[in-house]
């Protein structure tokens, strides 16, 4: 990255005796400086591919769209607070101002009227834009598109992502690679604390909970990568907890299924319990990928197609959870080796 | 409760003191939590050591702990609150320079865990809390023209509680660790399976004790404020600082509640087994969130009402002027308080409900937008056609009103559900609730500060240190947080210790030249009282009145004599001691002198203050004994006290008259002051007035 940090010193090392650095010199001149700081540092370039502001998909896209709305209509209320304010400390400051003095005056029906209906009318219009766009951006309604949907389950484990893709028979950790123009799917739980599931470039985010299911549906509109994250603090490795997001055409998708299906593992019991153990993706890719799988993701094969119901399930049996039982515990893992025994 | 748990000590023992970890792992992690466990102990013993050697103890005790005077109650409050504001403060640096630092930082992920937990709960129940509860109890009783608060000795007992949790925060710096919850604390990650230690049980008996405090307080103000009033003050001419103060103590009786159920339900969870909101056999962790945010949501409104309330005061005092809409203005303070209520679901629209809801709620944030605007321009109108002075509370208020409307336009887009599935949970909320926490509520409680400190301690602040803190927090403010809007619009989450997208980097490096910009703020608030304590002869106001107020607290001597008022004022206008100006009837003596009852100093305060301290610390050891041990002393402690039949004491007739002599003798000495001099020895609180 490219720093410009060489101004600054030299402005902080100027020794002229104009500038002589008396007490109160020193917060104006500093605040000056302070201000243009920002710019003065900022990079080359700023990427924001991880950002909504450059959307990859016509959901985001629309969010973009609706912020910024919001943006500009509230500057209709805002606007004059910033404009009014510096006029009426200058015009009626008590040294050198020269606007008349009203002491007792207090009220003014006209102006009374308008300070309660501007606001009211702005917040009038962005509530009807609030109530089409937060039922049109629903993100339990499926996407319409031509191409029917690809069905995804998607596990938050302490701290990476396990991504299921049950009508092809495989999953994915530190990776989703959806192909573009098709509807995506996506029913989500937790196998440990809440979590929040956020692609910002594709769609907004949902909480993923312990024994419930959220949905969270969107499209790419074209092919690209981004990153996905959790937005919700889970403790140590949380802010490792992202993934690379990348959107492909059709073939490519299919050329990569086949790839996860021939060089992924087996995600059985014994497998899927070390997976879910407290680790960060990277610890569980040194313990669990092969050498033919990329560098940041881990490829499985299902042998079981309902172990995203028995995810949830694992809340619903009735019985209470030791603390070994519970994914994301610290304890949890314990016992791996017993099951690892029991599995020949 | 394991069975390895000792009889006496409970899950306490050596390498529960911060300083064995040090030792066990000497890392810069580990180095900056001893120093700042080290801080606590040695400032604890500097302070009880500096009082032998003043032999100040006696004093302390029979004028101060001891006390039921609402004013030194509220001073104590504001002491309170600044000690844990240079704490929460310093937290702040120190995640600003890790995550400047990172991706390398010099933090562990726990210790910034901690660190952000700690931050978040001091700064909103024992900063900004405490500090406004301060604040409302010196001045909200002299404004309305009463002796004391309703309930005197409840109010000590607040207090005590209050401090007390303080203090348990200040202790789970140097034993044991806190919780890595944030201050939200959701479980299930803050439940007994996912956060074994003692963490989150510091956190719980905090809150669940400071909730109660708080509770009462509310209780406490709104008896007050119903109830107390002298004679002609309708509630109409009340100043606007105890309308707010109203609906600020109603919000805490009805917000407080939610809150320490809800961390009474995560303790019996941790406790006892429960399952409310654990993973399994049922428990649901968004029923935590509802019943937090009911709590949360309100409690924000509750924060920042009173500081309005202060600003409506400054505004209209230092231009001179009535206040512009005093009706409109106490219809907003009124509609937001309800409107508080019915939006709590907006701090999680990402849970997953049908859109109806997250309809419902967006709107109904959207309309608490509508009386805030109206109280901004209400603000402008009243300094429109007045004579400004640039004092230091005023440009703390201007401060407020640019940046406060920033804040506001991040709150409308917030709650617009669209948008909050982007940026929920990352920075961009940090940078708002920060924006609207401090333009909002501390420049409010600072400018509050300023203003009445020459009421309290009868000598000026230095004004000119005073402008120069103020605009280092505007400074200060605006580099730290307005960045934080950038870095999260492009995704940074909230609480990340470390991060690897290098486009983050410039915002964090910013944010904390940022934040030691506000650090020096901090320092100059310190040096302006030093300052101020040692000029205090040329600056001393014995008059009362430095800034020709508008309102009673300005009628009286400062500072105030026990009593308040040496006879009760009678009120027929909004703007009582301006109206007595203008006049001619204010500085008279009553037509006579009678005997005045205050409420005897009580030791109860104190008593529960240690005992409720001993209690929570043994249950968050589990020391049961001992847990058992303070519960009853509480329990005899509170029936005993009722016991005392003798809990008034008198101050003669012949006491106030001659106290008030001496005070009218003097406003007859004192030269009337043009406001051009007002920060000048010559200002010895007695207005000229403005023509």
């Amino acid at each position: 990255m490219d720093w410009k940090v060489g101004s600054p010193v030299g402005f902080l090392q100027l020794s002229h005796p104009a500038l002589e650095w008396r007490f109160f010199h020193l917060p104006r001149l500093t605040l000056v400086f302070l201000f243009f700081l920002p710019f003065l540092l900022s990079p080359g370039q700023v990427s924001a591919a991880e950002s909504f502001l450059v959307p990859l998909g016509p959901i985001a896209q629309e969010q973009k769209t609706h912020f910024l709305w919001v943006i500009a209509l509230t500057m209709v209320a805002i606007f004059p607070v910033f404009i009014l304010v510096p006029v009426i400390l200058i015009k009626y400051r008590r040294k050198k101002g020269h606007g008349i003095y009203a002491p007792k005056w207090e009220s003014y029906g006209p102006l009374e009227l308008m300070m309660w209906g501007v606001p009211f009318m702005v917040i009038l219009v962005l509530s009807s834009m609030l109530w089409r766009a937060t039922s049109r951006l629903d993100p339990y309604q499926a996407v319409e598109g031509v191409l029917p949907p690809i069905q995804m389950q998607v596990v938050g484990l302490d701290w990476k992502w396990l991504f299921i893709y049950p009508d092809l028979g495989i999953a994915t950790v530190g990776e989703l690679v959806i192909p573009v123009h098709t509807p995506v799917s996506m029913t989500l739980t937790s196998d440990t604390v809440m979590q929040s599931f956020l692609i910002s470039a594709l769609a907004g985010q949902i909480y993923v909970m312990p024994g419930m299911t959220t949905k969270l549906n969107f499209i790419a509109s074209k092919t690209g990568e981004t990153e996905g994250e959790n937005t919700q603090f889970t403790g140590r490795g949380f802010a490792d907890q992202k993934f690379t997001v990348s959107v492909r055409s059709e073939e490519e998708f299919h050329t990569w299924s086949e790839q996860v299906r021939a060089v992924g593992i087996e995600l059985d019991t014994a497998t899927y319990h070390r997976l879910a153990e407290r680790s960060t993706r990277r610890k569980a890719h040194s313990e669990l990928a092969t050498a033919q799988m990329p560098a940041k993701a881990i490829y499985f094969t299902l042998p079981n197609l309902q172990l995203f119901r028995d995810i949830v399930m694992r809340y619903h049996s009735g019985k209470p959870l030791s603390i070994e039982e519970q994914p994301g515990t610290e304890k949890f893992g314990r016992s791996r080796d017993a099951v690892k025994d029991a599995q020949p | 409760m394991s069975s390895a748990d000792h009889f006496w000590l409970g899950k306490l023992n050596w390498d529960s003191i911060v300083f064995s970890s040090f030792l066990h792992n000497p890392s810069v992690s580990e180095a900056v939590a001893s120093a700042a466990g080290s801080i606590v102990i040695f400032a604890t013993l500097a302070t009880l050591g500096l009082m032998t050697w003043y032999r100040v103890w006696g004093m302390l005790w029979s004028e101060w702990l001891t006390s039921t005077d609402h004013k030194k109650i509220g001073i104590m409050y504001i002491v309170f609150a600044l000690v844990m504001l240079t704490r929460g403060l310093l937290e702040g640096m120190v995640m600003r320079a890790q995550q400047a630092a990172a991706p390398e930082g010099f933090l562990y992920a726990d210790h910034f865990a901690q660190l952000f937990s700690t931050h978040g709960t001091i700064m909103v129940f024992f900063v900004a809390v405490p500090f406004l509860v301060g604040i409302i109890n010196y001045v909200m009783p002299l404004q309305i023209g009463a002796r004391d608060v309703a309930f005197p000795v409840l109010n000590q007992i607040s207090l005590a509680v209050t401090v007390s949790s303080g203090l348990l925060m200040m202790i789970s710096l140097v034993v044991g660790e806190f919780s890595t919850g944030g201050w939200s604390a959701y479980p299930p990650y803050t439940g007994a399976d996912f956060s074994p230690g003692v963490g989150p049980d510091y956190w719980i008996w905090a809150i669940v004790f400071s909730g109660v405090g708080t509770t009462l307080t509310g209780i406490n103000f709104t008896v007050t404020i119903l109830k107390c009033r002298c004679p002609g003050m309708r509630p109409f001419r009340m100043p606007m600082f105890c309308w707010t103060a109203l609906c600020s103590s109603i919000l805490m009786i009805f917000a407080l509640p939610p809150l320490s159920v809800a961390a009474l339900m995560l303790g019996l969870d941790r406790y006892l087994d429960f399952h409310f909101f654990t993973n399994d056999l049922g428990g649901n962790m968004m029923n935590y969130a509802n019943l937090f945010w009911l709590f949360g949501h309100p409690e924000v409104y509750l924060l920042v009402l009173p500081a309005y309330g202060v600003f409506s005061e400054v505004f209209s005092t230092f231009s001179a002027k009535r206040l512009y809409g005093y009706k409109s203005l106490v219809f907003a303070t009124a509609s937001i308080a309800v409107l508080s209520f019915t939006v709590w679901l907006h701090h999680f629209f990402t849970m997953g409900q049908s859109p109806t809801i997250n309809i419902v709620f967006g709107i109904a944030t959207m309309l608490i937008a509508v009386p805030t605007g109206v109280k901004v321009y209400d603000w402008m109108a009243t300094m429109y056609r007045g004579r400004i002075r640039f004092t230091a509370p005023m440009i703390y208020a201007i401060g407020f009103l640019i940046l406060f409307v920033v804040g506001g336009l991040t709150g409308v887009i917030l709650a617009n559900p669209t948008v909050d599935f982007q940026v929920h949970n990352t920075l961009f909320l940090v940078a708002h609730f920060h924006n609207v926490l401090i333009p909002g509520v501390l420049f409010g409680l600072l400018a509050g500060y300023n203003y009445w400190f020459p009421k309290a301690f009868g000598f000026r602040l230095n004004d000119k240190l005073g402008r120069l803190s103020a605009f280092l927090w505007i400074a200060g403010f605006m580099m730290t947080f307005l960045p934080l809007y950038g870095a999260g619009l492009l995704g940074m989450p909230r609480r990340s210790f470390s991060y690897m997208d290098l486009t983050f980097k410039p915002f964090m490096v910013v944010a904390f030249i940022g934040a030691m910009v506000i650090l020096a703020a901090l320092i100059t608030i310190v040096v302006q009282l030093i300052v101020s304590v040692r000029n205090r002869n040329q600056n001393r106001v014995p008059v009362g009145d430095p800034w020709d107020g508008r309102s009673l607290e300005w009628s009286i001597p400062a500072p105030v004599p026990s009593y308040n008022f040496a006879q009760l004022p009678r009120v027929t206008e909004r703007d009582a001691f301006t109206e007595a100006k203008e006049q001619g009837y204010a500085y008279q003596p009553p037509k006579v002198y009678r005997d005045i009852e205050l409420p005897k100093n009580n030791s109860l305060g104190f008593i529960l203050c240690v005992t409720s301290g001993v209690l929570m610390f043994a249950l968050v050891w589990y020391m049961w004994w001992l847990a058992l041990a303070s519960a009853l002393l509480i329990l005899g402690a509170v029936i005993a006290s009722s016991f005392r039949w003798e809990s008034e004491q008198v101050i003669s007739a012949s006491e106030v008259q001659s106290d008030t002599e001496r005070w009218l003798g003097l406003v007859k000495k004192s030269q009337a002051v043009d406001r051009d001099f007002e920060n000048t020895p010559q200002n010895t609180g007695y207005a000229k007035l403005e023509h």
